[in-house]
This record gives C-alpha cells, structure tokens and sequence, in this order.
C-alpha cells in the first residue's frame, strides 16, 4: 500500500464508521495476454465513507470497480465486503455507469422496482413501489414515475438510475464515472446531489472518475492510481469540510490538493 | 425591406440587411398531392405513349384498357367468383409461407444469437444457403409436396426465412455492454437476460427482418404458382400472359400488390405497437 496511508492511519484522521469493504493483497492478472492489470492493492472503505480513484486509462480502476462488483474474478487476494468474500454479483452491491442504461420499454419506476423484479419476481417489485416512489422524491423526480425513459433528460435519467441503485439497500455504491456524459453545468449539480443522497442514506461510495475536481470535492479519500502494473500510488486524504460546496473549487486549499494529484499522476509521465 | 407576405424582420430598419428564408416548392406540398402529381404525370406519359401508337397494346395496354381490366377483375372478386379463390389460395400460401418462416427464422436466430454453437457451426452453413438462388430449389419443393399448395408455402418460406434469422440474430446482438453488465451485476440468468433484455432490444431489428420477409413471401408464393401451376393468382397471371392478355396481368399484378401491402402494413402496425418506445420508427412515414 502507500506511504502516505501507512504514515498516517485514516481511521484516526477520519473516525468514520465500521469497516463494510474490505481489500487486501489483491491482484488481477489477465492470462491471456500475462498483464498484470492489478498488483497488491489494498482498501478498505468504511461505512459512510467516500472513496474516489482517479489515473489515466490502463492504471487498473475499472478493473478494480468490476472485482469489487462481482463481474470479474481477482486472480488473488481478499476481497470482502461486510465479512464475506464477494464472488459474483450481489443484492448489497449497488452500480452505476456512464450511461443511465435505462430500459426503454418500462417506466421510470419499473425501471427503478427491476433489480428486484429480476432477483425476486413481479410480486417483490410490486411491493416494492412505494419505496421507488420515496427514492423518486429523494432525487426530485416525483412526477415522472410513469414516464418512459424516452422524455427524461439526461441529468434525469441518472437521477433514476440513482434510484434503481439505491432500490435494493446495498451496504455500498460503485459508481463508474457516472455524471461524465452529462454537460458541466449538469454534472456539477448532480455531483452535490450525490453528496447529499449519500449522506441522507449515509452510503458507503466509491467512484471512478477522470476528473480530479469532480473526485476531491466528492471524496474523504482519493486514491491516485498508476499503470504498469496496476497498483495504489498514494492515497489522498482530503480534509475540506462537509458538507462540500461547488464554491470550493475556488479556494486555495482544493486548488493544492488537486495540484498534488496532477503531479502525481504526471511524474515518469506514465 | 421588401414587400413579402409576412413581415420577416419587424424590427429592421432602413439599411438593414434581411435574409428572407426561401421555403423549397416541394416542401411546401403535402405527402398525398405530391403522390398524386407523380401519378398523373406517369399515367399521362402512358397515355401518350399508347396513344400513339409507340408501343404494340400487346406489349403495353393503354390505361384505359388497364382500367377496363382492373373494374373487370375487381367485379370478379366482389362476386365472389373463381378469382376470389384464386386470391383466397395466395393469400393462404403467403399467410403459413410468413408464419413458418417466422418460427423457423426467429427459432434459427436466436440458436445463432445465442449460443456459440449457433454462431460457430450453424451460422456458416446458413450463409452459404442464403447466397444460393433459392428459386432454384422450386422444382425440388414440388418433387417432394407435389402440385398443390404446399410446394408454395415451403419455397414462399424458404425464401423468407433468411431475412428473419439474420435479423433476429443482429437484434440479439444489439444489448450494449453496460445492460449486459447491468443484468449480470442484478444476478439475471442468462434466460432472464434474453427474455427481459436481448430480446426487447432486439425487437426493432426483428421487425426490420420481418418487412424484407413479407416481400420474400410474397415473392415466394407466386413464383411457386408460376413454377408449380395450381389455383393460386401466380397461375391466373401465367394464364393471362400466355394469352397475351396484358392488360388482364396487369390488373391481376395490381390486386396482387395490395394482398402483399397488406402483409406489409400488418408488420409495420404490430411493429409500432410492440416497439412504441423506438421514437424513429414511429416517426417514419411507411416504417
């Protein structure tokens, strides 16, 4: 792991609740082409936390996001997530990607009501509508419950997306650049949003980013990631108050820890 | 400014530079006139042509005598008489020629979307069958069902079962790579991910299938009657030719392709009820 972390417990920096992930010794090695993608890296995120990674495209970051959400295997290491091993997808792992991938055919609540429906059938997901109607309210999207996919707007699709991630009360959130596709000024305002339904559900998050703004006004920890082989290069601990504020991109404060991330992940220029 | 119809720029002033946007003629004209200005001017250049005398009546019917043809054979079907049947024998040839086609082909298509095997050993051999000419296999339908309808409705099948296997085939294909990641992060089964994703998503391709299959039937049925004879309408046009009644094939061709809209507009109608959500589809004039 880093220096920095070693040096520096967070846990004491940061008393922040019991641990819900748990990584440790974890690589990832591709057989068919012998690329070592992921090399002893080593996390944990506890509950209520906010964890970004950022690194150029190849350093290992959405190959970590998928081991942790169960889509591929690791080739060793720990990997828990609220003491037991993950080994393939779970109903307490909550996704989101860069496209909403909503289906075009459901309703925005049916689309929300699906992880259940899928997991446990027509009858779960009819129970289940009224927490779908709370959730819908959560992220200001009350009266398009009933619309089709179709007349959302981007930023809104998302917000449902949102939802559907949250249906099913996972212990923690993988987000896999999730606003990157939405215009600035709308992926600004969902980028609070999201600090204010994590702390509403006081969700447990992790999230993978390009951006080094979007990750430090986001994150209580930045993970700045490096290729060849994939590993953890330092982790970041940012002590900006909370709740954030988009404001504070201008401070000097975030204007040096983002400098800090950019000549990390610019040295030997890998 | 100029004097236009309406005033385009109220708020320019003397020395102001106004673009007026000048709207195409053939904007301005709705769908139906356009139509029925094309089908006045081609019936007037066969008029003329005809008329003449350009062209033998053997070879090309004034369209008065098309006409004449058209009410005649018209009468005969209201009437109930030997041309409905023969109309009523295409259109059942047509009708099990689309149904077995679809379940042949939505049945292929899937094996071949789906599974490895499909791709791997099944899809080559149905490539190099789909680049044969399979009017060519007529005469084989007939040696093995005979004259009747059968032999039709196997070569009108035949011929449309392709269009629907590469389309299904395409469509189950179609599922980006964050819904499958989606399914799989929801713990779908892969029957689960076919039925709720693969196979809606792929919905729209289908149907595109399924247009190019009901001309392939059509085509099919009435090559099957030219080749193999019986009762159907591609016999009465075979009839009509040989008897040099031209203006008679051409209305009996007519009637026929209103059997084969029909088919058409079927599809494009269940298309924009089961794929309501694909906005291009609906906003296209004929699907």
């Amino acid at each position: 792991m880093t220096t920095m972390a070693e040096r520096r417990p967070l846990q004491q920096a940061h008393p922040v609740g019991r641990p819900v992930y748990e990584i440790a010794r974890l690589s990832k090695t591709y057989a068919s082409n012998q690329l070592v993608a992921l090399a002893d890296v080593n996390l944990t995120l506890r509950e209520g936390e906010f964890v970004s990674v950022v690194g150029s495209s190849g350093c290992g970051k959405s190959t970590l996001l998928k081991i942790m959400s169960g889509l591929s295997p690791p080739t060793a290491g720990r990997v828990m997530l609220e003491g037991r091993p993950v080994t393939g997808s779970r109903p307490d792992i909550g996704i989101m990607f860069q496209q909403a991938t909503l289906l075009p055919w459901k309703t925005t609540i049916e689309n929300i009501v699906l992880p259940i429906e899928i997991r446990q059938g027509r009858a779960a997901a009819r129970a289940a509508l009224p927490r779908a109607h709370d959730l819908l309210a959560l992220v200001g999207l009350k009266d398009f419950a009933n619309v089709y996919p179709g007349e959302l707007s981007g930023g809104m699709a998302q917000r449902a997306s949102i939802c559907r991630m949250l249906i099913s009360e996972p212990a923690v959130l993988l987000l896999d650049e999730p606003f990157s596709a939405l215009d600035e000024l709308t992926r600004d305002h969902m980028n609070m949003e999201l600090q204010r339904i994590c702390r509403e559900a006081n969700a447990t998050a992790f999230l993978v980013t390009h951006s080094l703004a979007e990750a430090v006004i986001l994150s209580d920890r930045v993970l700045v990631m490096k290729p060849r082989p994939g590993r953890v290069e330092e982790e970041v601990t940012i002590d900006l108050p909370r709740p954030r504020r988009l404001e504070m991109i201008n401070t000097p404060e975030f204007g040096r820890i983002v400098a800090h991330i950019r000549a990390l992940l610019d040295r030997e220029g890998a | 400014m100029t004097d236009s119809r309406f005033d385009a720029a109220p708020d320019a002033q003397d020395g102001d530079t106004v673009w007026v946007e000048q709207v195409a003629l053939i904007d301005a004209i709705p769908r139906w006139l356009a139509m029925s200005l094309l089908f006045i001017a081609v019936v007037g250049l066969w008029q003329i042509v005809t008329s003449m005398g350009w062209v033998s009546p053997i070879i090309l019917p004034s369209p008065g005598e098309t006409l004449e043809d058209l009410i005649f054979v018209g009468r005969n079907l209201i009437s109930g008489d030997y041309m409905l049947s023969a109309l009523w024998t295409t259109t059942r040839t047509v009708f099990w020629g689309f149904v077995i086609a679809t379940t042949i082909g939505f049945t292929l298509g899937v094996l071949v979307g789906e599974t490895k095997f499909g791709e791997r050993a099944l899809l080559p051999y149905l490539v190099a069958i789909d680049t044969m000419p399979k009017v060519a296999f007529a005469p084989l339908f007939i040696a093995w069902l005979g004259f009747d309808i059968a032999s039709k409705v196997a070569l009108a099948a035949f011929i449309a079962t392709f269009p629907i296997v590469v389309a299904t085939a395409a469509g189950l294909y179609a599922a980006s790579e964050n819904e499958r990641m989606l399914f799989k992060a929801m713990g779908a089964t892969r029957m689960q991910t076919l039925l709720r994703l693969k196979l809606p998503t792929g919905l729209p391709y289908m149907f595109t299938g399924l247009k190019i299959a009901a001309v392939g039937v059509m085509a099919g049925a009435i090559t099957g009657e030219f080749l193999g004879g019986g009762k159907g309408f591609g016999a009465l046009i075979r009839q009509s030719a040989s008897q040099m009644d031209t203006p008679r094939v051409f209305a009996l061709i007519l009637y026929l392709s209103l059997l084969g809209l029909l088919l058409y507009f079927v599809v494009v109608w269940a298309q924009r009820k089961f794929v309501f959500w694909n906005k291009d589809e609906r906003t296209g004039a004929i699907g």
